[in-house]
């Protein structure tokens, strides 16, 4: 295609703005981040972040994420699969209020999930009889990280279930196959790339979450402490250099994910573009 | 079309809603058993995480009687509390919804260098934890920070103070309406403008006549969506915000600090405004997608 001259006006003064408001606001903010922990030597900054602590925190931060991730992962596949495939009551309600998380400000989650899962609560003391105690414990975490994630996985499914053709499904019975292979071998196969995006942005998003869960974790250190709240203690006891490097070891992790999440989009994308 | 979706964006795409209601034959689908069943484990699922959290904020509000509840929302902390929160988000909505036009504007009618750079850029706010949106700003506008003598010396104040509140509920809202809009100004083109500079309007007017109202739909879910977020951020406010009793606290701080004074029935009477103003968040977002399902479709008739 030859180059074609733009005449549309306005190109300098909306990506002007948009550059300048983008250095303002997150730019130049977030790198004073990295430019605080210069402060401490190479040696101090290692003590910092590998304090038994803070690493105590980062192994429940990621694993309670992972778990939630997972649990989202398929719980989200089944809640996307029944929305698109059944018809049943109250459906649209449902599908509508799938999106509370997002809309849902973190601290009335956090204080709405401790309420029920609370030793007294509706849920709570049901499981309690069994054995089981979710507030205070790892497992209130796990707990509110699935709720923040919820949405996440059935919102990428959902529209790639929507746009499968009947006709593939059709082809594999008329060749054979029972429900449960055409399941497997042809429908799920388009729905993995979907299902990994989903599941790494369910992720991603729990690693940082604080509101919903500080309230439901007790906030026990070494057993329900996760990494934000750390970051909150150091900066309440002034600790700004060492509060900055645990933020700055969660912000390279954080932008490694965004990075491989766009990266997992674009090499789909591609794919899909290819297989048509 | 380049669609890069990124964390909460997924969420908010417009055009989830197919009307693809294909009568399914016996050979694509499940048995009855199977079927009920699955439904039932998905709606046991969504019950535990999403309806009875959801149904206790009121019960939980409504507990202790209805007078009790007016009292908790009438209190002058939690009526300055809705204040700030209304105050907050009145400034961060507009701000942002002037960059992600202009954002837009320059990325979808625009070729030029570095442009998916950019993009990944404007997700980042996305990316980082609300502890750290806070964290930020503190080192920059704290006692200690850049510009921490400045402030003092000229007696201004902007961590724990409302610039520290308004400035961290911009940060984490950032990027949600510049996310809405470049997808579909992509998708939409720039024939119409075009035509309208050929037919002698200025820039203006082409913004005002032709690419607003075009974008209108996915603006307004751009705006419904940040202002949810901006009335609900919890994390990076309560990082700048020093929680100052009737200075400094927006709704869900106060939530926090009435539920941490075991005054459980008032933290639930104010989250239970913050619950409802969820479910209407909820409610224009699926009015909006229904409309921009129903253009879709009349333009699809329009066209075949």
């Amino acid at each position: 295609m030859a180059k074609q001259k733009n005449v549309l006006p306005g190109f300098n003064l909306s990506l002007g703005y948009t550059l300048l408001y983008l250095s303002l606001i997150v730019l130049i903010p977030l790198s004073a981040a990295f430019i605080k922990t210069t402060e401490l030597s190479l040696n101090e900054f290692w003590a910092v972040v590998t304090a038994p602590r803070v690493v105590a925190s980062y192994k429940l931060t990621f694993g309670a994420s992972l778990f939630g991730a997972i649990i989202n992962g398929i719980f989200g596949l089944l809640t996307a699969w029944v929305l698109v495939r059944y018809t049943f009551p109250g459906k649209k309600i449902i599908d509508a209020l799938v999106d509370l998380p997002f809309a849902l400000p973190t601290a009335v989650a956090g204080i709405a999930l401790t309420a029920v899962y609370s030793t007294n609560g509706w849920i709570g003391h049901w499981l309690e009889q069994f054995g089981i105690k979710v507030a205070f414990t790892p497992l209130g975490v796990i707990i509110a990280l699935t709720f923040i994630g919820l949405p996440f996985v059935v919102r990428t499914i959902q529209p790639v279930l929507q746009d499968l053709e009947a006709e593939t499904e059709e082809a594999a019975a008329s060749l054979g196959a029972n429900r449960w292979q055409t399941f497997s071998k042809v429908i799920m196969p388009t729905l993995w790339p979907a299902l990994l995006t989903g599941f790494a942005l369910a992720f991603a998003r729990a690693i940082g979450e604080y509101g919903s869960v500080i309230f439901i974790a007790g906030n026990v250190p070494f057993v329900s402490e996760i990494t934000p709240l750390i970051i909150i203690t150091k900066l309440e006891q002034y600790e700004y250099a060492e509060a900055t490097a645990v933020a700055v070891v969660m912000l390279i992790i954080s932008f490694l994910l965004l990075f491989s999440i766009n990266g997992l989009q674009w090499w789909f994308s591609r794919r899909g573009t290819a297989g048509h | 079309m380049s669609t890069s979706v990124t964390a909460d964006n997924i969420a908010t795409s417009q055009y989830s809603h197919y009307h693809n209601k294909v009568a399914r034959s016996r050979a694509t689908s499940e048995p009855a058993w199977i079927r009920w069943s699955l439904v039932v484990i998905t709606l046991l699922f969504l019950s535990l995480f999403l309806f009875v959290p959801l149904v206790a904020v009121f019960t939980e509000a409504l507990r202790k009687g209805f007078d009790t509840y007016i009292t908790a929302l009438a209190d002058p902390d939690a009526l300055s509390s809705i204040k700030l929160t209304l105050i907050a988000a009145a400034i961060a909505v507009p701000l942002n919804l002037v960059f992600g036009v202009a954002a837009a504007w320059a990325i979808a009618k625009f070729e030029f260098k570095g442009k998916s750079i950019l993009i990944t850029l404007i997700d980042l706010p996305f990316a980082v934890s609300p502890v750290i949106a806070g964290l930020i700003y503190v080192l920059i506008f704290g006692l200690q920070g850049w510009v921490g003598s400045t402030l003092v010396d000229n007696d201004l104040k902007v961590i724990f103070a409302v610039p520290g509140i308004v400035l961290a509920t911009i940060f984490v809202t950032f990027p949600f309406v510049a996310r809405e809009l470049i997808p579909l100004m992509q998708a939409q083109g720039k024939d119409e403008e075009e035509a309208g500079l050929v037919l002698g309007a200025s820039g203006w007017q082409i913004l005002w006549r032709i690419t607003l109202p075009n974008i209108k739909w996915g603006l307004l879910y751009g705006v419904i969506l940040t202002n949810a977020r901006a009335m609900g951020e919890f994390g990076a406010v309560s990082v700048v915000s020093g929680h100052i009793r009737g200075m400094t606290n927006t709704m869900p701080l106060h939530v926090e600090i009435l539920y941490n004074e075991y005054n459980y029935a008032a933290a639930f009477a104010v989250a239970s405004l913050l619950a409802l103003l969820a479910l209407v968040t909820l409610a224009l977002k699926t009015f909006v997608e229904w409309r921009v399902a129903e253009n879709a479709l009349s333009n699809e008739n329009a066209n075949s």
